[in-house]
């Protein structure tokens, strides 16, 4: 039989409260917010422009570059542009994408792998991509597969290096727990291994992604006639600025789709986190 | 079929962890290894079941192993290790897909683990959703699908709050009462070991050797009556006192480490 203790009651005496000390250090973040300041900031950018505070050439108006834009859209010229971009970015971040899976699940497998492919990749990482664009023309000619290769091996590194920590950051202890099992080992591979690294690869074509997208501009403004690259570049030239503002724009809209993208195959394919 | 821990040593580097350890359990029997803390508790019960390779001797079997069994040394882990990724019913099924059982076997031999754990209205909950007492209780199912002749059981109860311990405590008790599985049982809870375990073997600190084998002197089923809580808290009050310097001294050594 327990033994209950009596009902607490009521002490006399002053009373106060505790003091509250737990506040702050919890940022949220805030959608509305970071809307209005984006709305400010065009507007005011649009007013100064309206005014005439600003000199248009330098620095035309939002509005100026909304036209600009409406009038590529109508006339082709967008579609076309992007459309040679999107299929460099496509094809290099595609192939750099598979060889850096590849070399990055062998690094994080294979001791032979690693010991060779980490020197590798740590001699080659820093060099900066759009440095090789001119060896790669002599070697593959003018055309798109050096633009391409370029990508693709700006792509790969980065790849490769995100894989294989993926890799690396897969629990051990699920793998042993594996083996206890007498699972096989591309029954490992394929069931522990992949999804385990899943979240740094994903994380990994995030970064891949803006390196595909600097590469493909830097490349298309050394040597191309098509492209969002190109387009800037000649607009700068011609001294269309609302153009060449309109280029930057799709830029940061197409760098804007991609993020949703893989936002999207994260919550598709992460939903277990 | 019976496990042979023969002359087993270990030594990680410069540290001798294991030293010349020898034991049986027996086909049915549950042994619980005690020992302070770091004397290689956890490192045995990963030689006995060949996920480490010792330094020298050798974890051993004699006899046949059940002829049903999928996977006669099965290990249930500490941190449960189950895939985030996969549902309670996938975790449970994960050791049986590259096994010769057909997809009507498998998924009978799922129902069954998750029915014998109590899971079954879980099996479509990701391990993330569930409290650590129920994971675990994850890890039992899929040590029990395969049908296992021995469980390795590595200090399962201790990363649970002492509620969750007491429950699943009565799970393993019910789920070893017919003799059907054996056990090693690593803890370093001396009640765990007196409730579940037939024999206890005591291990001496690091480098851990072998200081005495325990027999609790009490059938299973009386160990289950009121009458014998007294009898074991006093094993367990026994098993205290053996080990109680070492574990003093054990612990003044991981902190000057």
């Amino acid at each position: 039989m327990l033994d209950r203790a009596p009902q607490e009651t009521q002490q006399t005496g002053e009373t106060r409260p505790v003091a509250f000390r737990g506040g702050g250090f919890t940022p949220r973040a805030g959608r509305a917010s970071g809307w209005i300041a984006l709305a400010l900031v065009i507007a005011f950018w649009q007013l100064a422009g309206s005014a005439g505070w600003v000199n248009a050439l330098f620095l035309p108006s939002p509005s100026a570059i909304v036209v600009a834009i409406y009038k590529l859209a109508l006339s082709g010229a967008l579609w076309q542009h992007l459309s040679w971009s999107i299929m460099r970015i496509g094809s290099g971040w595609v192939l750099g994408t598979i060889a850096g899976v590849i070399v990055g699940f062998a690094i994080g497998l294979s001791t032979l792998a690693r010991g060779v492919g980490i020197t590798f990749i740590s001699a080659l990482f820093p060099i900066p991509k759009i440095a090789l664009l001119p060896l790669l023309i002599l070697w593959l000619g003018i055309g798109e597969e050096p633009k391409i290769a370029t990508i693709a091996l700006g792509v790969f590194f980065s790849t490769a290096i995100s894989v294989y920590s993926g890799v690396d950051a897969v629990p051990r202890n699920l793998i042993r727990m594996a083996q206890s099992f007498n699972v096989p080992f591309h029954a490992i591979v394929r069931r522990v291994i992949w999804p385990g690294a899943l979240p740094s690869i994903l994380a990994g074509f995030r970064i891949t992604a803006s390196v595909a997208l600097l590469l493909v501009v830097s490349a298309e403004m050394i040597g191309a006639q098509y492209g969002i690259g190109a387009f800037v570049l000649q607009a700068g030239n011609l001294m269309q600025t609302d153009q060449l503002l309109a280029g930057v724009v799709i830029l940061s809209l197409f760098g804007l789709a991609v993020g949703r993208l893989i936002n999207w195959l994260e919550t598709r394919l992460l939903h277990w986190r | 079929m019976d496990l042979i821990a023969n002359h087993i040593s270990h030594r990680f580097g410069t540290l001798d962890v294991l030293d010349k350890v020898s034991f049986q359990v027996a086909s049915g029997e549950v042994v619980a290894i005690v020992g302070p803390s770091g004397c290689g508790k956890s490192t045995l019960l990963s030689i006995l079941g060949g996920l480490l390779r010792p330094s020298a001797g050798q974890a051993e079997l004699r006899g046949a192993p059940p002829a049903n069994s999928l996977n006669p040394l099965t290990f249930v882990f500490q941190d449960f290790a189950l895939l985030p990724w996969c549902t309670v019913a996938e975790n449970v099924e994960f050791p049986l897909a590259h096994t010769s059982l057909s997809v009507a076997e498998r998924r009978a031999v799922i129902d069954d683990a998750l029915r014998r754990t109590g899971l079954s209205d879980f099996r479509g909950a990701y391990p993330k959703q569930l409290s650590g007492g129920m994971r675990q209780r994850v890890g039992i199912a899929r040590a029990l699908a395969v049908r296992p002749a021995i469980l390795l059981m590595d200090e399962p109860l201790s990363a649970l709050d002492s509620q969750t311990r007491e429950l699943l405590m009565e799970d393993f008790i019910r789920l070893l009462a017919d003799g059907a599985m054996g056990a090693v049982y690593v803890t370093h809870n001396l009640e765990e070991a007196v409730r579940l375990a037939d024999r206890i073997v005591v291990l001496s600190r690091r480098p851990g050797r072998v200081r005495e084998v325990v027999t609790i002197p009490m059938t299973r089923d009386e160990r289950g009556g009121i009458d014998a809580r007294g009898k074991l808290l006093g094993l367990q009050n026994e098993l205290w006192a053996l080990i109680r310097e070492e574990a003093i001294d054990a612990e003044r050594e991981v902190q000057h480490a």
